[in-house]
């Protein structure tokens, strides 16, 4: 916790072009997440029990930590008991040190609450997990670019291809694993005709 | 969507069915940028659409895993590159919630000023190019020539006048110039004149109302239920702002209207659009006047490393909900940085919004829906 | 075999000049064009090529002239070949029934306008090839719009020019002219105001057969690259250039033939008038020779500085040639047919910049369920007109 405050006796003093700093901002508490439990909380686990794993808030945002498999039925009750009519992101993250590596996070909000709540399912590296596309239409592109980037599997996905790499490229990038200097060599060759330049 | 949209290639010619599969390609005068749109014609009606994207793909998202918080800072430039300023604007403050800073007030006072004159100058090019793409081609020289005043303000300012590094996180690096606030009081003086301007030009022409009117049309359910954020969820009807409704900076502190429309269509968000326009300059009216002294950066340590957790923060970007999810674990580099593109999910709706019309309204919507590239693809 | 004199050679001399010189007058009127646009868009236009970008048209057209003739692989080699060829053909050859002045008309056919609405119908042929030829989407598409267009509009078109026949009586295009001298009054005004709702369909016509904005959709950059020309590239592309140029000639002089009274000057029944022949050519003259000489001290370079004195000396001098009393009586109807023309031109040129283009469908819905019912209308009415008047 060392800090700043007191100059240096031997350092000139700082011309006064901006007054003098103030007091640093105290740190956030160490452990992160905090328990969340307020009505929407309470609302959620009553109805879908042991599906809810967790309940957490940091920073003033609130989020669920639910099982892949209820993802729809969850998703479903957030938007017509809820009115989390808008799905504001789909995505994920590689924890692969972890058993089920690829945490989905689906970021809601609800525009007659205005609030967010952001609901986190884990899944391991093959499994699929159910698309929210019959939920809200805006994950169809979503979706996509997680299937893309990481080798999600979403099933009933109207149209589930890749999206912003080429279609007959190999491997997902976001994934740890895929060391970002390294290329598709194979597809780089046959359709651009050269070697992959790292 | 349609399996049979999948073959591009000449083999559904014209000779075989009354059906066309036609090829906007990536190189198109009126995509905007390396868009790939596959329309199934029958004669001039569209039957379905297919946007193929992904020409502009950098891995914007896997470097920010390779780079440290500051080092990210001007990548951020080049996602929505014709509006840089905003993109800056909610990547340091999504870190700044992480590290549970807040800028000083005289930062959030001028970052509130160049966002707000960054917002009119991704409208001005919007309207220059919509108003090419059906056919006016006067209004783009006009506007683009209203743009200039504000790159030179962003050039006085920070020394680039397109990607812009305005900020920095916890506040930012430049004071003001000399003759900035007189700089942008003239600008602000000029502006209702030219905006009236296009009006005159634009908003009563027959053609334009006939090739704008019923054109596109989101219906706000609809708009809802696809994601679509912005001046185009303005437009069909919901009147949602995320600078008034998840207020962030100092925007809380200045009064402005949010202009609504009703049908949904593209003339609607022209209309919207042109609104935001004078409303972005009262805000920048209020802002110049009452720009508090003191510091300029907040205290954040020279090494930027927040503590484990993650956040997720949206602004009010010109094309709409811009967020960035931030997951730290505590080191000097994002674990995960996502970018929410409202380019990308707006875009979407483009299948929607054409079905059903001609080939030549295809080129509106696409104009209307003020997509960006670089923000699409990342 | 006829005497060989200069009344039997006189229209092959003005043949001549119109081959001649029509392609480069085209080539200014493209540099017109594109001037004008700059100017109302806040910017120069072409500067660099000879002095204020006079020398423009002069380095387009030997580009085009050495461009690489790139004929893609699936074409119909024959038809792609013909396609531009009958289009300028037919823009060339209908101006041999355009009367620069009652003794400056190639050939004074007695079913003058008829001919030529006839020549312009076939020129539409050459852009059905060239859609055809091409073999590929764009230009198709491009192609069977352009053809709708102009086949509507066609019958837009005969409507206001049946108009003008109610009140001229013939149809040969001197004739028509001489009509309005008789009756001192322009047929835009005669039978009013039912001359003007016929001269304001014939300017949309007009618009739609030579495809401009707002018609512009075969060439809509923004939407189909280019339309039937997608293919074309070089000479071929500048020869369909060339016809749409010349075609836009074409139908302003029509216009002013049949509704603005031609070569005749404003007024031509009012004596005291007379001095209007002397005043406007030698005014006009005047005054572009001495902007011309006014500005050569601005030009950087000596060879621009030579040459925009070499023009305003031209222009000085024809002014002096406009005096003259015998070139005058000669050549006066050829000066306002030219001047009636330019300021057709412009006003096209001005609409171009201005409005947003149609669609498609609303340019038909416009074309057949508005203008055709406004001809019928207005034929009639300008019928009973006449006879009222007896």
């Amino acid at each position: 916790m060392a800090e700043e405050k007191k100059p240096d006796p031997t350092v000139p003093p700082i011309a006064p072009a901006k007054p003098a700093a103030a007091p640093p901002p105290p740190k956030p508490a160490a452990p992160a997440a905090q328990p969340w439990d307020d009505e929407l909380a309470r609302s959620v686990r009553e109805r879908f029990g042991s599906a809810v794993k967790d309940s957490l808030t940091y920073l003033g945002q609130n989020c669920f930590v639910v099982d892949a498999a209820s993802i729809t039925s969850i998703c479903g009750y957030l938007k017509h008991e809820e009115e989390f009519n808008y799905l504001v992101d789909v995505t994920a993250v590689d924890y692969p040190k972890r058993e089920k590596r690829f945490e989905l996070v689906y970021i809601l909000y609800s525009f007659p609450r205005n609030t967010r709540v952001r609901v986190k399912a884990s899944i391991a590296e093959s499994e699929p997990i159910d698309s929210v596309t019959p939920v809200w239409q805006t994950a169809n592109w979503l979706e996509r670019e997680v299937y893309d980037m990481f080798g999600i599997r979403f099933t009933g996905h109207p149209d589930l291809k890749r999206i912003l790499l080429p279609d007959g490229w190999q491997g997902h990038p976001l994934r740890k694993d895929y060391s970002i200097l390294r290329q598709d060599e194979q597809w780089v060759q046959e359709n651009l005709h050269i070697e992959s330049g790292q | 969507m349609a399996d049979d949209l999948k073959h591009t290639t000449a083999e559904a010619t014209f000779l075989d069915a009354s059906e066309i599969v036609l090829n906007m390609g990536p190189q198109h005068p009126a995509t905007h940028g390396v868009l790939r749109v596959i329309l199934k014609l029958d004669g001039e009606k569209i039957i379905g659409t297919e946007c193929v994207v992904g020409y502009l793909h950098r891995g914007v998202e896997k470097i920010g895993e390779n780079r440290t918080y500051v080092q990210f800072n001007p990548y951020v430039d080049r996602l929505d590159y014709v509006a840089s300023v905003s993109n800056g604007l909610g990547y340091c403050e999504a870190v700044e919630k992480l590290l549970n800073v807040t800028a000083p007030p005289r930062a959030q006072t001028v970052r509130v000023i160049l966002t707000e004159l960054n917002r009119i100058a991704s409208h001005l090019i919007w309207l220059g190019t919509h108003a090419l793409d059906i056919g006016a081609m006067t209004p783009l020289f006009y506007t683009f020539n209203q743009r200039e005043d504000i790159l030179k303000i962003y050039e006085n300012y920070c020394g680039a006048r397109l990607t812009t590094h305005a900020f920095r996180i916890g506040g930012l690096q430049y004071d003001l110039y000399e003759g900035f606030e007189q700089q942008v009081k003239k600008f602000c003086d000029e502006l209702p004149a030219k905006v009236d301007e296009y009006e005159w030009l634009l908003t009563t022409n027959r053609i334009w109302v006939a090739r704008t009117q019923g054109v596109g049309i989101l219906t706000a359910e609809e708009a809802i239920d696809l994601g679509v954020t912005g001046p185009m969820l303005r437009a069909s009807g919901v009147k949602w702002d995320i600078r008034k409704a998840l207020p962030y900076e100092n925007y809380a502190e200045f009064d402005f209207d949010i202009p609504t429309g009703k049908n949904g269509d593209t003339y609607d968000r022209y209309l919207v659009r042109l609104e935001e326009m004078r409303q972005a300059r009262r805000i920048i009216q209020q802002a110049v006047e009452r720009i508090p002294d003191g510091p300029i950066m907040a205290k954040v340590p020279k090494v930027v490393k927040p503590p484990a957790g993650e956040v997720y923060h949206s602004i009010e970007a010109p094309k709409g909900e811009l967020g960035y999810f931030i997951v730290s674990d505590g080191g000097l580099q994002p674990y995960r940085l996502r970018i929410r593109p409202p380019s990308f999910v707006n875009l979407q709706a483009l299948d929607r919004m054409v079905r059903g019309s001609l080939v030549a309204d295809v080129v509106a919507v696409i104009g209307t829906t003020d997509i960006v590239l670089g923000e699409v693809d990342r | 075999m006829p005497p060989i004199t200069l009344a039997t050679l006189k229209p092959y001399i003005i043949m001549v000049l119109i081959v001649g010189i029509g392609p480069l007058g085209v080539g200014y009127l493209v540099l017109l064009e594109r001037k004008l646009m700059a100017d109302m868009q806040a910017r120069l236009g072409p500067m660099r090529v000879g002095p204020q970008g006079l020398l423009q048209p002069i380095a387009d057209a030997v580009k085009l002239l050495l461009k690489e003739d790139v004929i893609p692989g699936m074409v119909d080699k024959w038809v792609f070949w013909l396609a531009p060829c009958v289009t300028v053909t037919t823009a060339l050859a209908a101006f041999s029934l355009v009367p620069f002045s009652s003794e400056f008309v190639v050939t004074d056919v007695n079913i003058g306008v008829l001919a030529i609405l006839a020549l312009s119908s076939v020129g539409v042929l050459g852009i059905i090839l060239g859609g055809w030829a091409a073999n590929s989407h764009y230009p198709l598409l491009g192609s069977l719009r352009c053809t709708a267009q102009m086949v509507s509009y066609e019958v837009v078109m005969g409507f206001a020019v049946v108009a003008v026949l109610l009140m001229a009586g013939s149809l040969s295009m001197v004739e028509i002219v001489k009509a309005q001298a008789e009756s001192h009054r322009w047929f835009l005004f005669g039978a009013f105001p039912f001359g003007l709702i016929a001269f304001f369909m014939y300017y949309v016509a007009a618009m739609a057969e030579t495809n401009r904005s707002p018609f512009d959709l075969p060439e809509a950059e923004s939407e189909l690259v280019a339309g039937f020309m997608t293919e074309y590239s070089g000479f071929r592309w500048a020869l369909y250039f060339l016809a749409e140029y010349c075609n836009i000639i074409i139908v302003c002089s029509i216009a002013v033939t049949l509704f603005l009274g031609g070569w005749l000057r404003p007024f031509p029944s009012v004596k005291l008038l007379g001095w209007l022949d002397y005043a406007a050519p030698v005014g006009s003259s005047l005054l572009v020779g001495g902007l011309s000489l006014y500005l050569v001290k601005r030009q950087p370079r000596a060879f621009d500085q030579i040459v925009l004195a070499a023009i305003g000396l031209a222009f000085v001098a024809v002014a002096g040639l406009f005096a003259w009393p015998a070139f005058n009586e000669l050549f006066r109807g050829v000066f306002w047919f030219i001047a009636k023309i330019m300021v057709l031109v412009y006003s096209f040129m001005w609409v171009r910049f201005t409005f947003p283009r149609y669609r498609y469908d609303q340019l038909m819905r416009l074309g057949w369920r508005l203008m055709i019912p406004l001809g019928i209308v207005n034929v009639i009415a300008i019928g009973i007109v006449l006879v009222l008047r007896g």
